[in-house]
Formats: structure tokens, sequence, C-alpha cells
């Protein structure tokens, strides 16, 4: 990679592609790609880590001990109640965290404070909603060896959204929305939810809402006539999202029947440590020894087998540092948090574009420790980085989306078994949610799906549903998907992709598509995940 | 729903074999001589029937059910029952029972299909409640098994003719129907639905199960 050149039009995390700027690194899934850009391309760089927290574990105490509108959690701890504790799962933060993982500091703090006042009886779940089944050894990891030891499998265990007896219909909006929540949260005298707050979709009502909840209870919002109406994932506001806006009805029927401590953490981006941290800044902040641990990681990635590859990135842990640390009530928390997750991963940019450029990195939050399927290549082009914006969409509507991935026809079949047959047999009905929602009920009760999602480690069989709908507004907005570098012609084509063997054919494709030979084009350099903040 | 669900039994439903279940007659019956002759030559053939059954399915049967020569037939049913109530019934796979639940309230009939003895499978069909069943019989002459099985034996191919005939005869879809088995024997069966099923499957059935992106269950 020749020396990328610092560019004179550079202007904070904005920088624009000039004739002197090299080559720029783009993630192709396992693997890296360069991208000569051409002359003009605004590059989007994420900010860079905020300054974590000096003492976590004296900040989560204080939080603890200083809540916002509710009593100081030890107030509220006595003999002989029924505590429930939730905890997000795999999917936060991404990837994995370094250890001590931050949901095991903040358990340690409140079991303590359990220990000292005499509870007994609680319960620690992995607020799975319909996602997969965490292993013992992911578990583990999570929580430390104390923790697990002490508690798992007992009391210490997955939600499952499945068991006959063990959700509960707490009541009904007035918009005919069912709110279903794990039983032993609800009959508990305190449910405590600790949240790990990557992004600003993370969190809030949504915690207890999707996180203990059943399908019944999800398909409210999980469906193509909400997804429609959802501008950015990632603005939270009710009048942005009609998701944001249904969760927070529902969350208000959970606060009326229970007792909820909130706890919410922001994370920096710190996502590349070790050997990787270099990833973390923009390539002209790069040393020379940077540039040359780039070329071996390279050339290693090349030379390996996938199933290494993804052996490589996992074997990385994210240094993410604590930022802020927010609990009590769940409304006055998560607006707290989400002033700190914003200051990190907003990114102020003027003007829409009219080609977005992004990398499909190896990671999303449904293949931690498995496979980016096409599917979700899918939803993490649509669904997760079109939606990386507050404010207007960074891509102007009819616009081309660049991704780059090798899109191959990988699954794991023991995580994703019912993603095989939405992929084989589902899309032969096309791309459009609205066509394809009439099969979503036979996935949601297929007898095998819900078994291998109850006993094994499966998505529940109705997931490839909510992926595809979680691509809805992305693929209503998108002129057109290009994918570049794919490995497989049939994937692309299933999943409503056109295909590019390079990244200049892309652009070519994107000019004649766009009718303009001059187009506005960004390249949004993540990870680490920013947000940008678009005004007209 | 115009589908139905076929399972196999043994290794399936329940964790007992074909063995076992004979292992239960030869430790019941009434001369104590019988029994410890009939005991340890089960025993002593253990490694034959492994060999058989690698060989194949029928060879296997034909072999295996001469074991039976001479047990009367009201013995065979009243041990078939007892044998069910106090052994096999706790032996079943509690997450397929939860999965014929499920199964039962998405409309699909229910049908066992076992290679094993209609006298077990009855008592086990009654307490499902299931649709239909078939399973293997003894040829009895004068009251007392032969040792012979009476066609059609379900094993292989056969259990794929049933899943056939069943279907047409109900007029059911094949392409929604839906098998469970655990053993490579049991393709052709699998194989003639459009959701096969593997379920604790054997080396062989779990590679072709893999191959054709089959669920697997481990229950």
């Amino acid at each position: 990679m020749a020396r990328p050149q610092p560019s004179i039009t550079r202007d904070g995390n904005i920088e624009f592609i000039d004739a002197k700027s090299g080559p720029r690194l783009i993630h192709h899934g396992t693997r890296f790609r360069e991208v000569i850009l051409p002359r003009g391309t605004r590059v989007i760089h994420p900010n860079q880590p905020m300054e974590p927290l000096g003492n976590p574990k004296a900040a989560i105490r204080y939080a603890l001990q200083h809540p916002e509108e509710m009593d100081p959690l030890f107030a509220q701890l006595r003999p002989g109640m029924k505590l429930s504790i939730a905890i997000d799962d795999i999917s936060l933060p991404l990837p994995p965290m370094v250890l001590p993982d931050l949901r095991e500091t903040i358990l340690t703090e409140i079991l303590k404070l359990c220990g000292d006042y005499g509870v007994d009886d609680i319960h620690i779940i992995v607020a799975t909603a319909l996602h997969r089944r965490m292993t013992g050894p992911e578990i583990r990891r999570m929580v430390g060896k104390k923790i697990y030891d002490g508690y798992y499998p007992d009391r210490l265990y997955n939600f499952d959204a499945e068991d006959p007896d063990g959700m509960v219909e707490l009541g009904v909006t007035d918009h005919g929305e069912r709110v279903r929540i794990s039983r032993r949260c609800v009959e508990s005298d305190l449910t405590i939810y600790v949240n790990l707050n990557l992004v600003p979709m993370d969190g809030g009502h949504k915690s207890v809402t999707i996180g203990l909840a059943d399908y019944l209870s999800l398909k409210s919002h999980h469906n193509p006539h909400v997804m429609h109406r959802c501008h950015s994932y990632m603005d939270p506001r009710p009048e942005k999202s009609k998701l944001a806006k249904i969760t927070d009805r529902m969350g208000k029927i959970v606060d009326a029947n229970m007792k909820v401590f909130h706890i919410e953490t922001a994370l920096n981006n710190n996502m590349y440590g070790g050997p990787m941290s270099f990833l973390g800044k923009p390539e002209y902040q790069w040393s020379d020894l940077d540039r040359a641990k780039f070329q071996g990681m390279r050339a290693l990635l090349e030379k390996i087998p996938e199933a290494a590859r993804r052996k490589v990135f996992e074997q990385v842990p994210a240094p993410f540092g604590l930022t802020g640390v927010f609990a009590g009530k769940t409304e006055p928390v998560h607006k707290k948090t989400l002033e700190k997750v914003n200051a990190q991963y907003a990114v102020p940019v003027k003007g829409q574009a009219d080609v977005v450029l992004c990398g499909v990195p190896f990671i999303s939050p449904y293949n931690v420790n498995s496979i980016l399927n096409p599917i979700l290549v899918q939803v993490m082009a649509l669904g997760y980085l079109f939606n990386m914006y507050r404010g207007l969409p960074l891509l102007k509507k009819g616009g081309v989306l660049i991704i780059s991935h090798p899109c191959t026809e990988d699954f794991n079949r023991d995580h994703h078994p019912s993603y095989v047959e939405f992929y084989q047999r589902i899309l032969d009905y096309g791309t459009n949610s609205y066509d394809l929602e009439r099969f979503e009920e036979s996935f949601a009760h297929n007898p095998e799906y819900i078994q291998m999602y109850r006993k094994g480690n499966a998505y529940h069989g109705v997931h490839p549903f909510y992926m595809w709908y979680w691509g809805d507004a992305g693929r209503a907005h998108v002129g057109r998907v290009i994918i570049v570098g794919n490995e497989n012609e049939r994937a692309p084509k299933r999943l409503g992709f056109e295909t590019a063997k390079n990244f200049e054919i892309a652009f070519d494709m994107a000019k004649d598509f766009l009718g303009n030979q001059n187009p506005d084009i960004s390249y949004l350099h993540i990870p680490p995940i920013s947000i940008p903040d678009v005004e007209a | 729903m115009n589908a139905a669900a076929f399972y196999d039994v043994d290794g399936t439903l329940v964790s007992t074999n074909v063995v076992h279940n004979y292992a239960y007659y030869a430790m019941n019956v009434p001369s104590l001589t019988d029994k410890v002759t009939r005991t340890a030559s089960l025993l002593a053939s253990i490694p034959f029937y492994l060999v058989a059954d690698k060989i194949g399915r029928k060879f296997f049967n034909d072999l295996f059910y001469k074991n039976y020569a001479g047990i009367g037939e009201d013995r065979l049913y009243v041990l078939g029952q007892e044998m069910f109530d106090t052994w096999i019934r706790a032996k079943m796979y509690p997450d397929m029972l939860d999965l014929i639940r499920r199964s039962r309230a998405e409309g699909y009939q229910q049908v066992l299909l076992s290679g094993a003895l209609d006298v077990i499978v009855r008592p086990m069909a009654d307490f499902l409640g299931v649709d239909a069943w078939a399973a293997n019989r003894l040829e009895i002459v004068d009251g007392k098994a032969t040792g012979r099985l009476l066609p059609p034996v379900y094993a292989g191919p056969e259990k794929a003719n049933f899943v056939r005939t069943y279907a047409a005869k109900n007029g059911l879809d094949l392409s929604l129907c839906r098998a469970y088995a655990d053993s490579g024997s049991d393709i052709p069966m699998l194989s003639m639905v459009g959701r096969p099923v593997a379920v604790n499957p054997d080396t062989q059935l779990l590679s072709t199960a893999r191959a054709h992106d089959w669920p697997v269950l481990n229950v």
C-alpha cells in the first residue's frame, strides 16, 4: 500500500481524496481490500475513542447509589425477595470485549450488594429474545468464572421465549401490541436489566420489551409495516422510528406492571486492540510500522482458509472503554446514555451523497463465533450500514450503495438453520418483504426450528425474516446495491444486488445508473463505527 | 394442513432400540433355563448384530428377529404393554414429546413408522394418540412366534414406500410432510418428504444431513 498522503482538504473526520491521496483500506469480510477512490470522494472517518472513565468500578457503584428517579439499589433490596438480573447477550458489544467483560464487573457489584442485604433468590438471565442460546463457555467468558461457577446452569441461563410456562402477558397496548415478558422477571420483586450500549439503537425500552419477549410480542414491531416507517435505526426518537414509538408504548405497560431497575453503559469505539490497534486510526495517521503490520496481516489473511481467518479476528477482543454508566428508571437513564453514545459516534456531515461506499466487516450482531451468511450480508448492507445516520440518510434517495464482501453461500447450520431454508426457498418469491411475510408463521412455528432454538444454539426459525425486514427501509431508499469482490454470482442475485469485479467498475456502473458522470461519492470508513449526522 | 409428520421410533423418539426390547423379553420368559440361555445368547451375539446392522438393516432384521422364535403370542402382547409402562415410557425424549405437541398444533397428522415390533409400538402409539402407526409383525404359528417377520418388513426403502403410499392414500402433499429419524438406514424415508430432519444422527445420516442442509436435532 502506497503511503496515503494527508489530504489538504481534510476537516476533522472528513477527508476529501485528491491527486496525492493513496488507496484506502476497506473491510471485505475477514479480509481487507485497497480501494483507489475517485478524486473528490468524501471519506468519513470515525471519531477517535473517547477517554474512558478512570475507575469503572467506582462509577458503577456511584450509579447504583445515585440512580435516576429511583431509590438507590441497596434501598430496594431486602432479605427473601425475588430478584432477576437480565443481561445483554453475545450480540453486544462487537466484537466481544477484553476481559473482564463489563457485565462481569457490574454483576459482581450487584451480587456483592445482594450478599450484604440477604438477597438469595437471584436468577441471572441472558436476554437472548429470539437470538441463539449462548454456550456455557461463552457465558463463562461474559460473566467470569466465579459467577459462572456459582450460578450456572440453574440460576444463570439463557432466556427461552418458547418455554410453554415461561411467558406472561402483561397487557395489550391501545394499538393492539401484546406485551409478553419472561415469567421469572414479571414475578420477581425487582428486575435489573444490564445493558451494554454500543450504538443509539441499543437499550431503553427495547431491552425488556424485546430482550425478554417472545414471538407473539415481537411480531408487533418486527414486521415490514413498521420497518418501512423507521427513518434510521440509529435515531431512536419516536418521531423518527416507529419501532421506537411502539417499544415506548410497550415499555409503559412494562413499567406499570414490573419494577425494573435499568443499568446502561456507554462504551467508546475502541474496537481494535493489540496487533490490530492501527485499524482504529485513519490511514494518514499510520506509522511505517502500522503500514508494515497491515501488509503483513493482509497477506496472511489472503493465504489462510476462511475458518482460520475468522479465528484470527475472534482472537482479538476489543478494548472498549466505559465512558458512562447510568442506573434507575428506564427513560431518564436512556436519555443520559444516548448523550454519551452520540458524543462518541456522531460525525457532523454536510450534504448527502449520490454514491456511498462501505466495506462489510467480518462481524455483525448475529454471527459472533459464526459465519456472516448472505442474509446477514444483506442486513449489514441495507439494515445497518445504510442506517448509520442521524438526520438525513447519508445516501440520497435512489442513490447507489457499493459494498465490499465475498458474499459466499456459507451458513452455520447449527446457528442459522432456518436461514438456509429462507435463502434457498423463500427468496424464490422475490425480495419484497410484503410478499415474503406470508411465510413467516410457518417458520416461527416450525417444530424443529423451535427445538433447535430451545435446546441447541440456533436462532429462532423466524429470525431470517426479521433480518430481511430489517433491510426494508434501506431497500426502499436505495436505487441500487452493487457488491464488489463477490466470490459467488448466485448469492448477490438472490439478495437483489448487482455485482462488480472491482471498485472501478462499480463506480462506472453507479455513474451509468445515475446518469451522472460526476456524482457525489462518500466512503463511510467503518469500523470502528461512526454515525454521520447529516444535514442538507 | 395437508401433511403428516412421520417418526422413526428407536433412537428418535426413545433412547431404547430393538436389542433392548428383546432383552426385556429374554429376561422375562417363564422358564429359568430359557431365560439364562436367551440372555446369554443375546449378550454373546451383540458384536455380530453390530456387524449385521452395518451390512444392512434388512439383513440385521432377518438375523435378529430369529431370537423371538418360540415366544408365545399372548406373552409378546402382555410384555409389550408392560415394557412400555415400566421402562420405555421413561426413556422417551421429552424434547421429542414437545416437538410432537407443537407439530400436532400446527395441524400435521402424526404417524409412527418403526422397525420395532408392533407389540411394542402399539402402546406407544396409544400413549401419544397418533393418527396412524406401522411397525414390524412377527409371524405367529400355533400361537408362537416363528422368528420370521411378516412382509412388508419396515426397514430402509420399505419405510419410504410406506410414506409414499400413506401420503397418496390420504391425499397429503409430500413436499409439506416432515420425517424424523436417527439412522443412515432411514435416509430413503427422509428423502421422500420435503422437510426431513435428522435426530441424534449416526455418522452416515449426519453427513447426508449436512450435505443437504437438513436440520439436525440432538435431543
